[in-house]
């Protein structure tokens, strides 16, 4: 389905539509959306790997998903999400300054979150503000949830979002993954290495 | 919650907001012994609150938390209300229904639940005020008891609606003024714990929250029942300080004034037959692990 419809960084107004009430689909297996474009995955992760490169407060913002060591396999994201940041740290330039803040849970937590340690749904807009993130990964977030913090990040701030979905991707972010796995996670960071040098970064 | 899983990713652990770490590492999930003497050295299940200073419902609620015998497999449903505020900041499951509703989800909950685990106890504890309780939502409070379903109910009675700037309740006190029922209740306290018992609670309680020792004893005593045998019904006495005119230090003695042998809030115990026969069960079982405890202590000492 061709749209005029965009998914870019806001802030975009108060209550941005739901980006698939805008026409938006989710990709397929093996495929990537890009400013609510279908694209081959590869094409994703090179794109998601340029914003993070080029971003001057990269951050990854793992939920209870992952925080949690539900399972094996959460434990195992968690390890790959770790071994993303690091690969972030190492790779910036100096200009950048990588972030990894928790969203532990899903309470309306206002007022007493402190958005220097963590990242609420409720209110995510004052964290990406706060610390003057332009850059985001979601990883690990329940659906609902993940959905209404990204409206309220591109309703409210330039900040450009970045899904790592394990269920089948998120039209409200600008580029999204889906059926996330910790290789897949791993891959994006073998991507961020690949990258390192041939990107533009922030400058101060 | 499983007391598995309630483990943090390790590699993740360092960037976990301190809470969540004392969560894990202090709080008295899983110990059968926990209770309101936990308080202060152990992670309380309440975060923080925003409740007035001095308030009794906020002291309540915490040895309420305090008390639950199986937090980890506990839900709790409630109401619109003071508690509301507090419910988000909880480490316990829990819901929030529709005013009134409470009783009539906390029915769905339970079943669901009793199918969904057939072989582990599930605890569903309502906590609603009194309008909530006695008011609005009375109809389903009744019919759930009618019913029998196995759950308990706590009414958190400050008798009158505090946070909509203190109308009216059917469990004010005849002849009280409150700043929106200027012309004073008109008629007699509703009893409900009286009605209560008719309508099918095995276990019956009418008291203040003055005395920490007595409302563990009771939140046990009600889960337990309402656990193994069916509805049971708490009504406490929570003073809201601002609507009757007291300060944040004098909630405690108007706890006191009321439970006085007179008083509206004098000690009421209502305690069927079977459920005579579970707690007097419950009780030894639980000598027998003290005893047990206390002369493994012993040995070890020695």
């Amino acid at each position: 389905m061709n749209t005029q419809y965009k998914v870019m960084p806001g802030p975009e107004h108060f209550l941005p539509p739901s980006a698939s009430s805008m026409g938006i689909r989710l990709p397929d297996p093996g495929q990537g959306h890009i400013h609510g474009s279908i694209v081959p995955e590869e094409e994703a992760m090179e794109a998601a790997a340029r914003q993070i490169l080029q971003g001057k407060v990269p951050t990854i913002f793992p939920g209870p998903l992952v925080l949690w060591a539900w399972n094996e396999k959460a434990a195992q994201k968690a390890k790959a999400i770790r071994e993303l940041f690091e690969t972030i740290k190492e790779c910036a330039a100096s200009s950048q300054q990588p972030m990894l803040i928790p969203m532990p849970d899903y309470r309306p937590k206002y007022p007493k979150i402190n958005p220097e340690i963590e990242i609420n749904p409720n209110h995510p807009n004052l964290t990406i503000w706060h610390n003057k993130i332009d850059v985001c990964m979601f990883v690990g977030v329940h659906c609902h949830q993940a959905n209404l913090s990204l409206k309220i990040i591109r309703g409210g701030t330039n900040c450009y979002t970045i899904a790592m979905c394990a269920q089948a991707g998120h039209e409200d972010a600008m580029l999204t993954f889906r059926d996330a796995t910790a290789e897949k996670i791993l891959r994006l960071s073998e991507w961020v290495r690949k990258l390192k040098g041939s990107v533009e970064p922030p400058s101060n | 919650m499983s007391l598995e899983r309630i483990k943090i990713a390790p590699e993740l652990h360092d960037i976990m907001p301190e809470e969540y770490q004392d969560l894990v590492q202090r709080a008295t999930y899983g110990n059968n012994s926990r209770g309101w003497k936990d308080i202060g050295t152990s992670k309380e299940l309440i975060e923080e609150h925003s409740l007035c200073a001095g308030c009794p419902e906020s002291m309540a609620f915490r040895y309420i938390l305090a008390s639950l015998p199986n937090p980890e497999d506990t839900v709790m449903v409630g109401s619109t209300g003071c508690t509301s505020l507090v419910f988000p900041h909880v480490g316990v499951h829990n819901i929030h229904s529709l005013f009134g509703n409470q009783n009539a989800i906390a029915s769905g909950l339970k079943r669901a639940l009793t199918v969904r685990f057939p072989d582990r106890a599930k605890d569903v504890v309502v906590l609603a005020g009194d309008g909530a309780t006695v008011d609005i939502g009375l109809d389903m409070t009744l019919q759930a008891w009618f019913r029998q379903e196995k759950f308990t109910t706590i009414c958190f009675d400050n008798e009158l609606y505090a946070n909509t700037g203190g109308q009216e309740s059917g469990l004010m006190q005849k002849g009280f003024v409150a700043k929106m029922a200027p012309v004073g209740k008109t008629f007699e306290k509703v009893r409900l714990p009286e009605i209560a018992r008719e309508s099918g609670c095995h276990y019956v309680v009418n008291c203040t929250v003055s005395k920490p020792n007595l409302v563990e004893k009771v939140i046990k005593n009600a889960i337990h029942v309402a656990r193994e045998i069916g509805p049971t019904y708490l009504q406490l006495y929570t003073p809201c300080i601002l609507e009757i005119g007291k300060n944040s230090m004098e909630g405690l003695q108007e706890m006191r004034d009321s439970e006085k042998p007179t008083e509206r809030f004098a000690y009421k115990e209502y305690i069927s037959e079977t459920a005579k026969e579970l707690l007097t069960e419950i009780a030894a079982k639980e000598k027998e692990r003290k005893a047990a405890a206390k002369k493994q202590l012993a040995e070890q000492t020695a």
